[in-house]
């Protein structure tokens, strides 16, 4: 894009980062279907269930399982629980444990990178050297260690799971810092005789923002369908709570006689992907022009 | 690069000596012991199981005489299926997993480079956006969601693929194509956007204008080019398919290395944890240690680093 197609009263005002970027994610058409449905599907897990007149685990053991009717929307599962009222919940679970993950890659990934870049020298290289090594491990199967052997709970789950995706963040974050730490504003601050600490937290991290929230979309998305793979194995979330990695393991099991009960949670789950990744890859090509086709 | 390859190599017996140390521990120190679900094992059978396995000794003991065994290459007895040894094991089950992931890797690169490079020679044309739009639902549908959907669709409704199974080469196909599906997707967005990028330089258009044909221009000089990044896609990708393989070696029931792993941790079948954990960690250090060298190779611009 050159510079010619923005209005004059733009130019004058001047745009900040942000504004350029929002302008551009909104004329990116996958970026914004994406936008729309990851509304849609966050707003339908925390609303949908209140609006149910069902409960996650109420039991209809007279019905059975029972195909899509106007009763039951999507069916009922063998014990006659409500398929829609367990899809919502477990979309309130999988959402949850694929944004607290995410943050907990984040904290750790942005730290480590931050602290690398600024350290700069040996300790630099020696950390940069250690996440290198880590890269080459097998974690998925570290992972699933972790939860068969220490009980299959939340918190730890999503410690196990954050913890496998901080790597990439950390290197992401560090080359930013690299590059930032030289320029002025970095400098003025050294002569201000601010602490450490504070420049790197206070004025350093927050400029890497841009990419980290990149990269943090795109991680969502793997978080979850690490989850749901866990779950799908039975290491995950337990029963009768729900999530769709839980309820498309449960619809495998009876995937011949009650189809819908693998279709629907599948739908579900691999849309969410389908628009976070989207939305991941416009948000890319939004804050980082040089990356943008046009 | 000799140099270069023997440094990386030498790097791998401390990063296995850690992995190895870390699962002895993590397993032994968790809660539950191979012997205790068994609610037919008397107490004093299940104490002399334990003194059988040298589970009484004290942990670092039983770390040494493990470690020892490790280095000579003596993976140990199976705690829970003790017809065979750690080593026969593997021996028996890896041959399967290797088959299954070579098939799922030759699935991922014919389907997605040959997408890939359609897509590429006609961007944005309506080839390019169907390839890619299959290639977003690619990457968006899980394996475990895609296996039993196939298994749903040909197996059961049309009937003309076996449900599960790894004798004869029908068996073989859906397992294949689940697990190759998502690296397919994969491939080919990489080999898309680094054939385009190879396309708009200036030696392509040096040699269409020699007169080349245009099938000699992308094979003879873009492709090297093109596919570098999914080169560097392979290791980490081929490493994926291993790991990937638990849940389609799960779901199709193939005798593979990824179902006897997730069989032993519910067991808690400590050596046979480690023995797995060991191979997993050299094939994934060894596949990424070749993608590295196999992106030098074609790149004589970071040959020397």
């Amino acid at each position: 894009m050159s510079t010619t197609d923005i209005p004059l009263q733009e130019l004058e005002r001047g745009q900040s980062l942000w504004q350029d970027a929002w302008r551009r994610l909104v004329k990116n058409r996958a970026a914004v279907a994406g936008l729309i449905l990851l509304g849609v599907v966050v707003a339908l897990a925390i609303a949908g269930p209140w609006f149910s007149p069902y409960t996650y685990d109420e039991q209809d053991t007279a019905l059975g399982a029972a195909p899509p009717s106007r009763q039951h929307w999507l069916g009922t599962d063998p014990l006659g629980r409500d398929l829609l009222t367990r899809l919502l919940h477990g979309g309130r679970i999988s959402l949850l444990v694929g944004v607290i993950a995410t943050a907990v890659s984040l904290i750790i990934g942005v730290t480590y990178g931050a602290v690398a870049g600024f350290a700069g020298g040996r300790a630099d290289a020696l950390m940069m050297r250690i996440v290198d090594i880590l890269y080459a491990l097998p974690f998925t199967i570290f992972v699933i260690i972790l939860m068969v052997f220490f009980g299959r709970n939340f918190v730890f789950l999503f410690l196990a799971i954050g913890a496998v995706h901080w790597l990439t963040m950390a290197r992401i974050v560090r080359g930013q810092v690299l590059s930032l730490r030289e320029q002025e504003f970095i400098q003025a601050a050294v002569v201000l005789g601010l602490k450490r600490l504070r420049i790197l937290f206070v004025h350093l991290a927050p400029n890497t923002l841009g990419p980290v929230i990149v990269y943090a979309t795109l991680t969502i998305p793997q978080v979850m369908l690490l989850e749901a793979f866990l779950s799908f194995l039975g290491l995950g979330v337990q029963p009768p709570m729900s999530s769709w990695g839980l309820l498309i393991k449960e619809g495998v099991e009876t995937m011949e006689e009650y189809p819908w009960l693998l279709i629907f949670p599948g739908i579900a789950l691999s849309l969410t992907l389908f628009s976070l990744n989207f939305l991941g890859d416009g948000l890319r090509d939004a804050l980082d022009p040089r990356a943008a086709k046009d | 690069m000799t140099r270069y390859i023997a440094r990386r190599l030498l790097e791998f017996l401390p990063v296995l000596f850690i992995i190895m140390t870390l699962t002895f521990f993590m397993v032994r120190l968790a809660p539950g012991g191979p012997f205790d679900a068994d609610k037919r094992v008397s107490p004093e059978a299940q104490q002399r199981l334990e003194a059988h396995y040298r589970l009484d000794a004290p942990l670092l003991v039983q770390y040494w005489e493990y470690m020892r065994g490790v280095f000579h290459g003596d993976l140990g007895p199976s705690f829970r299926k003790s017809s065979r040894s750690v080593n026969e094991w593997i021996l028996l089950r890896l041959p399967v997993s290797l088959e299954l992931g070579a098939y799922a890797l030759v699935v991922a690169l014919a389907l997605g480079m040959g997408a890939g490079l359609l897509a590429a020679m006609r961007p944005n044309s309506a080839i390019d956006h169907g390839t890619m739009a299959l290639g977003m639902a690619g990457i968006c549908i899980p394996n475990f969601v895609l296996g039993p959907l196939l298994v749903l669709v040909f197996s059961l409704w049309l009937g003309w693929l076996p449900v599960a199974g790894w004798r004869s080469a029908a068996d073989k196909v859906l397992p294949s194509l689940t697990l190759g599906a998502m690296y397919a997707a994969y491939i080919a967005r990489l080999t898309r956007a680094g054939m385009l990028e190879t396309l708009s330089r200036d030696f392509i258009r040096t040699a269409r204008a020699k007169g080349m044909s245009e099938a000699r221009v992308v094979i003879r000089h873009a492709l090297p080019g093109g596919i570098q990044p999914t080169i560097a896609f392979l290791g980490p990708a081929t490493a994926g398919l291993l790991t990937g393989s638990f849940v389609v070696e799960t779901i199709f029931q193939v005798p593979g290395l990824g179902r006897e792993f997730v069989e032993s941790a519910f067991n808690r079948d400590y050596t046979m944890i480690s023995g797995t954990v060991l191979v997993y960690a050299v094939l994934v250090m060894a596949l990424n240690l070749a993608a590295d060298i196999a992106c030098a190779w074609l790149d004589p611009r970071i040959r020397h680093t």
